[in-house]
């Protein structure tokens, strides 16, 4: 019983949605006013969401009809889960368990696995160009990451959530170190390719391929994944503050705005990058500038 | 229900399709966005995909060319939805009426489809921009 209501209301489901869709309408608010514009009210995302489950849903005839329903429903089921074992140890409610945060790493990468599934199975020739461009971002993008966990990980000698925001309260946050900036550095590239934003918003790219991987979703469909990609936009911010920072809840909103601010700067200030020039990026410059974050966490910089 | 159907008229989100427009339409509407009239403060966006759509912005006076594709977009739109006939040819195929390629304006090509879609007119060449948006607010009375 105490489970579910973790699951479902603080801190999982709808506390989860009701952030990430306020989050949502801070994004697009700040790329208004970035330029020049006055930008949507504050009920914009709540807004969206209501309007497609109002909507018809149309299955594609192609399209294999129970998995294209239940494929989006599934990534939002495994974001909610990342995110009440991230809070669940960041609000000090429970222990959490031994390896809980490669467990959220995977759990994040479901929705992206379930997009991959409902983009070839829609049966679309656009959607089949951005479900190629998706595989090869996640592929790409989950090595600097990884990396950065790890580094993390063996400097708290432990993989999991409490212990590495622990070992932070004791000897400081890791971004007040040099390979701590470096591998946030990292990190907050990574985490802009896996919310799928611009510069690297290859797969659903609108202009280009008419939303690809997303272009045969409509209503209810539509909206669970919509919903997922706000709760990401909560969630993984979150998992970033608990790997550089670590240190009570009032730091941990700054940092959370700090984040948030950085990943609409980057979405207003670049174009969107062609997918060879995203995999020389991650696989070339982000993982080495990942190995050198972990030979200075290694020698004690 | 009646809070998702409110939710409907704060969140617009339109397709912008061209069957034989002469393109001066569909340069106005990109107005819409700049900053002077940004029509995100309405919830209003553009997307990419008819399926995503729940507005069709319909520039020019169909042709024989244009009207199967019109319709299959149409079909591809989840309903309700909402069509704007968009300009002087959108609403009447203007000064082409009577050429031998038109096969009428937006309404009555659509009215052969279905019946009963709903349809806005924004009459103009091009139409300001403010008629534009009073037109898509006043379409959104109809849903």
């Amino acid at each position: 019983m105490k489970l579910l209501f973790y699951y479902l209301v603080f801190p999982g489901f709808l506390f989860a949605s009701v952030i990430g869709l306020l989050t949502v309408w801070l994004d697009r608010k700040v790329s208004a006013r970035v330029q020049w514009r006055y930008g949507p009210p504050w009920y914009q995302g709540f807004a969206d969401i209501g309007k497609l489950l109002y909507k018809e849903v149309i299955i594609p005839e192609e399209a294999f009809g129970s998995g294209f329903i239940a494929a989006p429903l599934f990534g939002l089921a495994s974001v909610t889960l990342a995110i009440t074992i991230l809070c669940v140890s960041f609000f000090g409610i429970s222990e959490g368990f031994i390896g809980d945060i490669i467990v959220v790493w995977y759990l994040f990468a479901i929705p992206a696995i379930a997009l991959i599934y409902i983009g070839s199975t829609s049966g679309n020739p656009l959607s089949s160009v951005g479900v190629s461009r998706e595989i090869k971002l996640l592929l790409s993008y989950d090595l600097p990451m990884v990396i950065v966990i790890v580094i993390m990980a063996s400097k708290a000698g432990t993989f999991s959530i409490k212990g590495i925001m622990e070992w932070q309260m004791v000897n400081g946050s890791n971004i007040s170190n040099w390979y701590g900036i470096i591998a946030f550095v990292v990190a907050i590239f990574c985490v802009q390719a896996k919310l799928g934003r611009v510069p690297f918003d290859l797969a659903e790219a609108e202009t280009e391929l008419g939303s690809g991987i997303l272009l045969e979703l409509s209503g209810g469909v539509l909206a669970a994944y919509e919903l997922s990609k706000a709760m990401m936009l909560f969630g993984l911010p979150m998992f970033l503050i608990i790997l550089f920072w670590g240190k009570g809840i009032v730091g941990g909103v700054l940092m959370y705005l700090l984040i948030i601010v950085l990943l609409v700067l980057i979405k207003n200030t670049n174009p969107r990058v062609r997918i060879d020039h995203a995999m020389r990026f991650f696989w070339g410059w982000m993982s080495g500038a990942a190995v050198l974050a972990a030979i200075l966490a290694h020698l004690g910089a | 229900m009646n809070i998702l159907k409110k939710s409907f008229k704060k969140s617009i989100w339109v397709f912008h399709l061209s069957t034989a427009a002469c393109n001066n339409c569909d340069i106005e509407v990109l107005e819409l966005l700049t900053p002077r009239y940004d029509v995100e403060r309405f919830g209003i966006k553009l997307v990419g995909s008819p399926r995503h759509a729940d507005a069709l912005l319909v520039c020019g006076a169909v042709n024989a060319h244009a009207k199967p594709r019109f319709l299959e977009v149409y079909r591809q739109t989840p309903k309700p939805c909402l069509v704007v006939a968009f300009g002087s040819c959108g609403c009447s195929s203007g000064i082409f009426r009577d050429s031998y390629s038109i096969v009428g304006p937006v309404d009555k090509v659509l009215k052969e489809e279905d019946p009963d879609a709903k349809i806005v007119y924004i009459p103009g060449c091009p139409p300001k921009p403010e008629a534009m948006i009073e037109g898509i607010i006043k379409g959104l009375e109809v849903i």
